[in-house]
């Protein structure tokens, strides 16, 4: 089980570490996937270790695959009109909120 | 016609103010409606006159409540008996002349109707002090006699000694006036009413003891010195002579100094319960007399001879009047005529007097001077105006058969029994024969002295001669009302108390007749025949010339004790006033600048300061802050995470929590540093576009 955990942990680690260094708008979207699928891989560990008659992990790993599907798609919209708006999707230089 | 008497004042009031609201503009009409209203007034007084003698002097009182209250009531009424309907004829024969005669006199004046509105308003106050029925309303026309007085007096205010004139003439009345209200609040204490009748029966019942009933006496008595120009407050009457010489008829003969005359003779009844208070009035009638009639011995002012000649037998009326007070009071049943005495000569007087100042108002008209030695020769000029000057001399001698002589014998036979005040009165008498003649000599006869003036001399119009004419006429037979012989004649229409007979006193009539002439027959020889040079006799008495010719020097003293420390005083309740009161207000206001000035340096830098700094304070912190709005999405996410990992840090080791936060704090620390060497927004710039 625990190589099962570490694999997730190293998994939401490099997604983290994507998420907050990419520029690249879609480099963080993918990054997020990564961190999606980091606690897929927790929820299904702890169902089969922990509890395996019930598959309430595995039915909240394919809820959170649909969430991220959906979320990739808003992810996906917003860069487009960034993109749009921009001309670029560097994630540094949109900084429309700053003081 | 009697019950509508009250209409009598009301006349020349009703003339008064059509004039001053409506015909102001036109003087003519003015003039006309003014002497048209007293004529009318004359007219009724002549119908009150007749039914006042049809009643055999019975009065009639008709009165309303004007205020009432239940301790005092205050009421407007007229009582009319005897000497209101005689002062009621003289005011308004002495006021039509007066007023006609204005037309000649005052021809081309400026200010034309107004002067006859006040003309019309001073008849008015004296008519309406004559039919009063009680002391408040007499009061209320005192004063007013005493306001249209100052109006008349300073009626050419342009000459500053006739405003001064006009002024001292207000304010010395009303020292006597102030005694005068005194008398009357004392009389309302005792007495609880104001009504004469009322007055006089408590009086007679005793209600007022006798030292007030004298206190009341002598103070009611102030306010006769005042208006009568009585010593010590007769200094005003000479100089009222700034105003128009018709004025000076009108204040001299029949109103304002006859009013004093009047009011003692009014309260006749409160001076019989007390022999000081009348000897009091008869000693200062006196000593008024004597003063007055030496001073008018040696002036040269034509109309100030006659204003002392008017001082001085007004000091024989109130003397003749004390005298009778007297009399009476020390014996119910004397026999004595001052009171008919001082009546009649008022009344007597009145008309010549008026006709002395008319006649002295148409030679100055003429020659256009005041001075009697520029004078001289006038009667070839002015016929008419000299002939009627020397009937009135004649009369105010008392020469038979003047009217002047029956009613000055009359206050000689009233000093009966009291042998100095008949030696000066005989001696008075003398004089004001002797100062007269002078008079009428110096502007009559001889030759003029300054024959510029003679020259433009002329007689006066019709206007002036016609009123002058008619109170020669009065001057000579108004007196035969009062012949001793008439069984019912003056003394026994107007009298006070019970009704006495008094017969001719032939001793008193040769005296008094002897004095007169006698005092002639000097002037005769001083000044027509000049056996004797009145300029050597002035030399060798120099001191006494020059005292009676500078009037005792009663203003200069007047002038030292009582206006000057009143001025210095003034001044220095001013300099105290200006100093110490306006300096303790300036100060406290200064401290009240300064105060809020102190409040002003507190709310600015305390309060505001407090309020901005808040404010500061909030925006150091902004300023502060704000680097955290770094508007990066990862630099967010970066702390979110940074925050969610030291919750699970402090969940797990507290302990580790604080070596976290040191890391956390060096990091950045280090990030900022490396941000500063570093070259600020470099890639931003060089970046290509893409």
């Amino acid at each position: 089980m625990l190589q099962y955990l570490a694999l997730a942990g190293i998994l939401f680690a490099i997604g983290v570490f994507g998420v907050l260094t990419r520029r690249n708008a879609i480099g963080i979207l993918m990054s997020l996937e990564l961190m999606f699928n980091a606690v897929n891989i927790n929820l299904v560990t702890f169902n089969k270790f922990i509890g395996p008659e019930s598959l309430t992990g595995q039915i909240f790993a394919i809820f959170v695959i649909v969430i991220a599907a959906a979320e990739a798609v808003v992810g996906l919209a917003i860069v487009l009109l960034l993109y749009r708006n921009w001309q670029g999707i560097d994630i540094g230089k949109i900084n429309i909120m700053k003081w | 016609m009697l019950e509508k008497a009250y209409l009598i004042p009301l006349y020349p009031l009703f003339a008064f103010v059509v004039i001053i609201f409506f015909t102001r503009w036109k003087e003519k009409l003015s003039s006309y409606i003014s002497i048209s209203a007293i004529l009318v007034g004359f007219i009724h007084a002549i119908f009150v006159m007749a039914a006042m003698i049809a009643r055999h002097g019975e009065p009639l009182e008709l009165s309303l409540p004007f205020i009432q209250h239940p301790s005092l009531t205050l009421e407007t009424g007229i009582w009319i008996d005897p000497l209101t309907a005689v002062m009621l004829l003289v005011v308004t024969i002495v006021s039509s002349c007066v007023q006609i005669y204005s037309l000649g006199y005052m021809h081309g004046d400026p200010r034309w109707s107004r002067y006859f509105s006040y003309l019309s308003l001073f008849t008015f106050s004296m008519l309406g002090l004559v039919v009063a029925n009680n002391f408040f309303m007499i009061f209320i026309f005192w004063e007013l006699v005493g306001l249209t007085s100052y109006l008349l007096i300073g009626f050419w205010f342009e000459k500053d000694s006739a405003s001064n004139a006009g002024k001292k003439a207000f304010i010395t009345t009303r020292i006597g006036d102030l005694g005068f209200i005194i008398g009357i609040l004392l009389l309302v204490a005792y007495t609880g009413t104001l009504n004469y009748q009322e007055v006089f029966a408590k009086v007679a019942e005793g209600a007022v003891p006798l030292g007030i009933l004298t206190a009341i006496g002598i103070f009611i008595f102030c306010g006769a010195v005042g208006k009568s120009a009585q010593f010590p407050l007769h200094v005003w009457l000479p100089d009222a002579m700034e105003g128009p010489t018709p004025v000076s008829a009108l204040i001299h003969a029949a109103t304002m100094v006859a009013a004093g005359v009047y009011l003692v003779a009014r309260s006749m009844s409160l001076f019989v319960g007390s022999v000081e208070a009348s000897m009091v009035v008869a000693t200062i009638g006196l000593i008024t007399s004597f003063l007055a009639a030496s001073i008018a011995l040696v002036q040269n002012d034509i109309k100030r001879v006659l204003a002392y000649s008017t001082v001085s037998q007004l000091g024989y009326m109130i003397m003749a009047l004390g005298l009778y007070g007297a009399d009476v009071a020390s014996d119910p049943h004397a026999h004595s005529v001052g009171y008919y005495a001082g009546t009649f000569h008022l009344m007597t007087h009145a008309f010549f007097k008026a006709l002395l100042f008319l006649g002295a108002g148409s030679v100055i008209h003429a020659v256009h001077t005041n001075d009697i030695q520029e004078m001289g020769g006038l009667s070839k000029k002015m016929k008419i105006t000299g002939i009627t000057f020397f009937i009135a001399s004649l009369s105010i001698a008392g020469i038979f058969p003047f009217s002047g002589f029956w009613s000055k014998d009359e206050i000689v036979v009233a000093t009966l029994g009291h042998p100095i005040f008949m030696f000066f009165t005989l001696l008075i008498a003398f004089m004001t024969a002797f100062y007269m003649f002078r008079l009428c000599f110096l502007t009559f006869t001889g030759q003029p002295r300054n024959q510029d003036r003679f020259n433009h001399a002329h007689e006066s119009p019709l206007s002036m001669t016609g009123p002058l004419m008619f109170l020669a006429f009065l001057s000579i037979f108004a007196g035969w009302v009062g012949l001793p012989w008439l069984s019912h004649g003056f003394s026994s229409f107007v009298y006070h108390g019970e009704l006495q007979h008094h017969g001719p006193n032939y001793i008193m009539m040769l005296v008094s007749t002897l004095v007169a002439v006698s005092g002639i027959g000097l002037a005769y020889t001083v000044y027509y025949k000049k056996r004797i040079s009145a300029d050597a006799v002035m030399e060798k008495f120099k001191p006494l010339y020059t005292l009676l010719y500078n009037k005792y020097f009663i203003d200069e003293i007047y002038d030292r004790i009582i206006i000057k420390p009143t001025l210095a005083l003034t001044r220095g309740m001013w300099w105290y006033d200006a100093n110490v009161i306006d300096g303790l207000v300036n100060f406290t206001g200064w401290l009240t600048v300064k105060w809020a000035d102190a409040k002003m340096w507190f709310d600015k830098y305390i309060v505001d300061g407090a309020v901005n700094g808040a404010g500061y304070i909030c925006m150091a912190g902004a300023w502060l802050f704000k680097y955290i709005q770094s508007g990066s999405v990862q630099f967010y996410t970066l702390v979110i995470i940074t925050g969610a990992v030291g919750v699970i840090i402090y969940r797990v080791t507290p302990g580790g929590f604080y070596y976290y936060l040191i890391g956390l704090v060096v990091v950045a620390v280090a990030r900022l540093l490396a941000g500063m060497n570093r070259p600020h927004k470099v890639s931003v710039e060089t970046e290509p576009e893409g």
